[in-house]
């Protein structure tokens, strides 16, 4: 029992395992955060599309030895404005205009680090690497986080009213388009944070899964965010931990720890979950053959 | 004097009476279809001002442009003396729009939203005080929604929809209030709730501007009518300028124009007779015998007469 105990524990005696658990914790937060508005936006596969948009910046970083989240966010914000501009001047749907502008990003990037694959490890940038992150890298992931949980805190009740009801934020003199661009930077700082703990492929989950978990629990936007962040949280640093056992591939534990989670969610929420719709119909059903009964009772009475 | 310089310096709308005041507006939307041209009209505090017109006539044109979300081509629009987006900016207008564009799943509930209505009242930080609670109560009770208030708003009947967000309107305590036909899909009850309600803040001072499709209920409690067809036809008094002359030419030949008169009417030989002028709701006339009976039995009547007209066309 005790040899267990003591097994379980080892990762705590490691400073690199300390590490890799509280950043995958940071950035798993601040990513469900973000999760919450974007789900509810139906913008979910824009996480995707950051994610792999954001690869040629990386790459184009570590070649030339600049710090990999300047890099990565140039190439966000280059996606999002190739996006809007795409949109602006088209009659492409959204979707098609996403798919677009990120696969093109997303080959370049590939292209890059297949040249120059002594300073870029195409699959640390797909898959990510946390349990290995250099100090500085895992420095920036940790100010990336927290200046965008610090904005998010003050910020997050008029980003709310701005994504119910855009017209009446303006209305009533908020600065909505302003608001939108500070959402998306966040988002591409985040997807850039997110790279080095699950890896590109998997940014996505992280700014899915946490907020379309908490809107199957709540009826109310301050209880999603902090349903999601817990959710993003916890399942961040416990794939972190589990990771140790399992050798390696922390985004692949995470993402699977927030699915399962979802599922859970998705079957016994109490109000929306299948279950509870389920139960719902049934008692429906009851109710009104007991009154029909009752009613063909008082009939033959 | 000098105080009164202060509390303008500190709070500028605070000491500004509520006004409108629209000078040569034109509207040219992207697609290049003007739809307004050369509208002005000014109103004062402590009025309720009907916005009248035929469907495309521009109504919720003007509205938009008031709240500066659309840009006028020419002329400009002066809320309280200030420019729209300083009016804006210190919460002297609220404005309910036609239909709400929202997302009907979005995880907030009918106070939620009701409190949005008090952000322009908080600090940064948005933390709701005691104060806002209460006025948030207050709107609710005010539009007969207290009782929905822990519903999710997707969960709710159209009409319900709109009192919730006449609701938001109310508790932001503009001086200036715009409601884009509020009445469109409310029950009657609910109507005379609302007439009542914004009685009560014409005595208190405030400016509001309602777009309706309810002639009939026009003279009732509006003190200033605008018509409007893609331009400002007329604009003042109720009593001078809502007249018959001025809504045929407002309405072309779009209005129903019911003359209803002697042997049609009654059966005795009355010369006078009933001119019903309606734009897109059919109004529903019960002539009964004996008008002073119950209404019950004055509806019996109603269908008993229309039971005998039936037989007369068969
Ligand atoms: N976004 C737009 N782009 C181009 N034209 C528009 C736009 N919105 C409205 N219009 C046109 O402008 C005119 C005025 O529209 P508006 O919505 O102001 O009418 P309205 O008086 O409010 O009508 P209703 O009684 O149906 O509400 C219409 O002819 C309409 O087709
Ligand atoms: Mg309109």
């Amino acid at each position: 029992m005790s040899a267990l105990l003591a097994e379980l524990a080892v990762p705590f005696t490691y400073d690199y395992m300390w590490k890799a658990m509280w950043v995958s914790a940071l950035v798993g937060a601040v990513c469900a955060f973000l999760s919450c508005y974007l789900m509810l936006k139906g913008w979910s596969l824009m996480g995707d599309a950051l994610g792999h948009s954001i690869v040629p910046g990386v790459a184009g970083a570590y070649i030339i030895g600049a710090p990999f989240a300047a890099g990565a966010f140039f190439a966000g914000i280059l996606a999002a404005l190739g996006m809007a501009f795409v949109k602006q001047h088209s009659r492409l749907r959204e979707d098609a205009t996403i798919g677009l502008v990120f696969t093109t990003l997303f080959a370049l990037g590939l292209l890059m680090a297949s040249l120059h694959p002594t300073s870029v490890s195409i699959q640390t940038i797909v898959l990510g690497n946390i349990l290995a992150i250099a100090d500085e890298d895992a420095l920036q992931v940790v100010i990336i986080a927290a200046a965008s949980f610090v904005v998010l805190a003050f910020i997050w009740k008029d980003l709310m009213v701005t994504f119910f009801d855009e017209t009446y934020a303006r209305g009533i003199g908020l600065k909505t388009r302003t608001l939108k661009l500070v959402f998306f930077t966040l988002l591409s700082a985040c997807t850039v944070a997110a790279l080095q703990t699950v890896g590109a492929c998997l940014v996505i989950a992280l700014v899915v899964t946490p907020g379309a978990t908490a809107y199957l629990l709540t009826d109310r936007f301050n209880r999603l965010l902090v349903i999601a962040v817990a959710i993003g949280t916890v399942t961040s640093f416990v794939g972190a931990y589990l990771s140790f056992f399992l050798n390696g591939a922390t985004g692949g534990i995470i993402v699977t720890l927030q699915t399962l989670i979802f599922l859970a969610a998705f079957y016994l929420a109490p109000k929306h979950g299948v279950l509870a719709a389920r139960r719902k119909a049934r008692v429906a059903r009851d109710r009104a053959l007991a009154e029909s009964k009752s009613a063909s009772v008082a009939e033959a009475a | 004097m000098m105080n009164r310089l202060d509390t303008v310096k500190r709070g500028e709308a605070v000491a500004r009476p509520a006004s409108i005041a629209v000078n040569d507006l034109t509207v040219t939307y992207p697609n290049g279809f003007t739809a307004v041209r050369d509208a002005s009209f000014e109103l004062g505090p402590g009025s309720i001002c009907a916005l009248v017109g035929v469907n495309g006539s521009g109504k919720s044109t003007v509205f938009k442009a008031i709240m500066g979300f659309v840009t006028p081509t020419a002329g400009q629009v002066r809320l309280c003396g200030l420019p729209v987006e300083k009016a804006i900016s210190q919460n002297i207008v609220a404005y309910v729009p036609q239909s709400e564009d929202v997302d009907w799943n979005f995880p907030v509930l009918v106070e939620d939203v009701v409190m949005m209505g008090r952000y322009g009242h908080m600090n940064f930080l948005r933390i709701p005080s005691k104060k806002d609670r209460l006025k948030v109560d207050e709107a609710l009770e005010r539009v007969n929604m207290s009782a929905y208030r822990k519903r999710q708003i997707g969960e709710l009947s159209g009409g319900q929809k709109k009192r919730v967000f006449l609701a938001r309107a109310l508790a932001q305590e503009g001086r200036i209030i715009l409601l884009d036909e509020p009445f469109t899909g409310i029950d009657v009850t609910t109507e005379t709730a609302i007439i009542n309600l914004l009685r009560d803040l014409r005595e208190a001072g405030h400016l509001m501007l309602v777009s309706t499709h309810n002639l009939g209920s026009v003279p009732d409690f509006c003190d200033q009518v605008v018509l409007l067809n893609r331009t400002v036809l007329a604009a003042g008094p109720t009593a001078s300028t809502f007249t018959q002359e001025n809504l045929e030419r407002t309405f072309g030949g779009v209005l129903r124009n019911f003359e209803l008169g002697g042997h049609a009417l009654h059966e005795d030989d009355d010369a006078r007779r009933i001119n019903v002028i309606t734009d897109d709701e059919r109004p529903l006339v019960f002539y009964g015998v004996k008008s002073r009976k119950k209404k019950n039995a004055k509806k019996q009547d109603a269908k008993k007469k229309t039971a005998k007209n039936q037989d007369a066309d068969q």
